[in-house]
């Protein structure tokens, strides 16, 4: 098999992983609602926990707008491989002559586009009740990276995690030291753009050299995650 | 080599003389004779010395098997004998401790990718993807082992096992055969050389264990190999052309079927379990 038709099994390959996923959860819903409600009621939560007077909100808003997309990401990420595992259909996966990044790849866009999901449904409903527009052209790319770093990071332990019984609780463990650098930058930058700070440091220069360089590691160590 | 005195062959190298000791019994001279010219050369599947341990507890122990292209092979043993851990060495799903396994000549650890395109598994549990169809599952299957034309095969397959009526169902309404009958079609979607079936009979009734039987008469047909487990001596008896049983990861009876009475494989067989 020439180069240029292994790439196009590969890219086959992570496309019908992706589009079995997607066709998955469109039809069990195990995973998006929950991931949005649990979004939704962390901003209800927070709206009534803060002061939310008009010099506050800059501070609260940020933090609570990230809060809720990782904890809420983490309960779509601990899906992501413990559903195959639960079914035994990992094992049928990891069967099939298959390169195992293509298996991480999809399970990664697949989370990427499960949480955009669920951020482009939350988005509006926390502007209305921290009443806040965040609707410039800014946010969308620190969303994007702070998303990704988040399920780079995620997916990876996820495959790590989905074998052992406390994986529910091993998950956030493993998962949450790691992502604290994206979590300061998402915060920071989404802060940013509601309250301008001189000599701010460029926070989403840091997202994106964190998202290069764990997506490369990801990347490497994603076969021996999932075969051992 | 007699019929009587391969089968006083078979009775001598019973599990109860052979005190826990590993030895192979190889009455199959006889069959070797009558096999086609094409099936005897390189074994399709050679183990040496094969041991898996788990947390520094022993599951297999030196393991040494071979099957040419065209034989069965059934392995039976009580629970935790090493069947199912033997299998998912040879599909690459565990990595052996110790030992070779090969197939086609490929090594199951460092060519794993190449032995995964040349083998089928069908577990006693069937893995499929419950909120998908039945063909979305074999297409999805098909598009992982880069089958061309994998519609037309998983139609055809969906055709052969009886769930041509039901292709557009979703795994989850099938019943238990259904779904086992579904299994045994993705195993042969991308016509694998060697087909592991580990208690694939599990849930089949007497309609489906024949749909199974004629399935894999075909394959032997085609030139590819079984290996099977099974706690039924029975079905280990009409199935194979050879019987290997295995005690505390060991291979402690091995004999061919041709050579054997029904109730032989039987006494041997609870011998073996206890």
């Amino acid at each position: 098999m020439n180069t240029l038709s292994a790439l196009r099994l590969f890219y086959d390959q992570v496309l019908a992983i992706l589009g079995k996923d997607i066709r998955y959860e469109l039809r069990s819903k195990q995973t998006w609602l929950g991931m949005g409600l649990f979004a939704l009621l962390v901003f209800v939560i927070f709206n009534f926990a803060f002061d939310l007077r008009v010099e506050n909100r800059a501070a609260v808003a940020p933090g609570a707008l990230w809060v809720a997309f990782v904890f809420a990401s983490l309960l779509g990420l601990g899906r992501t491989f413990a559903a195959e595992r639960e079914g035994g259909s990992l094992d049928r996966l990891l069967l099939c002559p298959v390169d195992r990044r293509a298996i991480y790849l999809a399970k990664l866009l697949g989370n990427l586009l499960f949480i955009a999901v669920v951020e482009l449904v939350a988005l509006p409903v926390f502007a209305a009740l921290f009443s806040i527009s965040l609707f410039s052209g800014e946010l969308l790319p620190i969303v994007l990276l702070g998303t990704l770093g988040v399920a780079i990071i995620g997916t990876l332990f996820s495959a790590m995690t989905a074998v052992t019984r406390a994986r529910e609780l091993l998950l956030p463990l493993l998962v949450f030291p790691l992502i604290v650098p994206v979590v300061i930058a998402a915060v920071r930058a989404t802060g940013a753009l509601m309250l301008v700070a001189p000599n701010e440091p460029p926070w989403l220069g840091l997202l994106v050299a964190f998202d290069v360089i764990f997506l490369s590691l990801a990347l490497l160590t994603c076969s021996y995650v999932l075969e051992e | 080599m007699t019929d009587t005195g391969s089968k006083e062959q078979a009775r001598k190298q019973r599990p109860d003389q052979a005190r826990g000791e590993q030895f192979v019994a190889t009455p199959l001279a006889g069959r070797q004779e009558t096999r086609p010219q094409s099936k005897v050369g390189r074994p399709l599947v050679e183990i040496q010395k094969l041991s898996k341990s788990f947390a520094f507890r022993p599951v297999l122990r030196g393991i040494d098997l071979s099957l040419q292209a065209g034989e069965r092979l059934a392995l039976l043993g009580a629970n935790g004998a090493g069947k199912t851990t033997l299998l998912r060495v040879l599909a690459c799903l565990t990595r052996p401790s110790g030992g070779h396994a090969l197939v086609a000549g490929l090594d199951c650890v460092h060519d794993a990718q190449e032995v995964r395109r040349l083998v089928g598994l069908v577990a006693h549990q069937p893995y499929l993807y419950e909120e998908l169809t039945a063909l979305e599952n074999l297409l999805f299957f098909a598009r992982m082992y880069g089958v061309t034309r994998g519609r037309e095969r998983a139609l055809s397959l969906l055709e052969r096992v009886g769930l041509a009526r039901r292709a557009h169902e979703r795994v989850r309404l099938l019943s238990r055969g259904q779904v086992q009958r579904l299994a045994l079609a993705r195993a042969l979607l991308h016509e694998p050389r060697l087909l592991l079936l580990d208690e694939a009979e599990t849930g089949l009734d007497e309609a489906g264990v024949a749909l199974l039987s004629r399935l894999l008469a075909e394959h032997i047909a085609q030139g590819g190999a079984l290996i099977l487990t099974t706690h039924r001596p029975e079905f280990a008896f009409q199935q194979a052309d050879r019987l290997a049983m295995l005690k505390g990861g060991r291979i402690v009876y091995q004999a061919a079927t041709a050579e054997l009475e029904l109730a032989e494989v039987r006494h041997a067989y609870q011998e073996v379990v206890g």
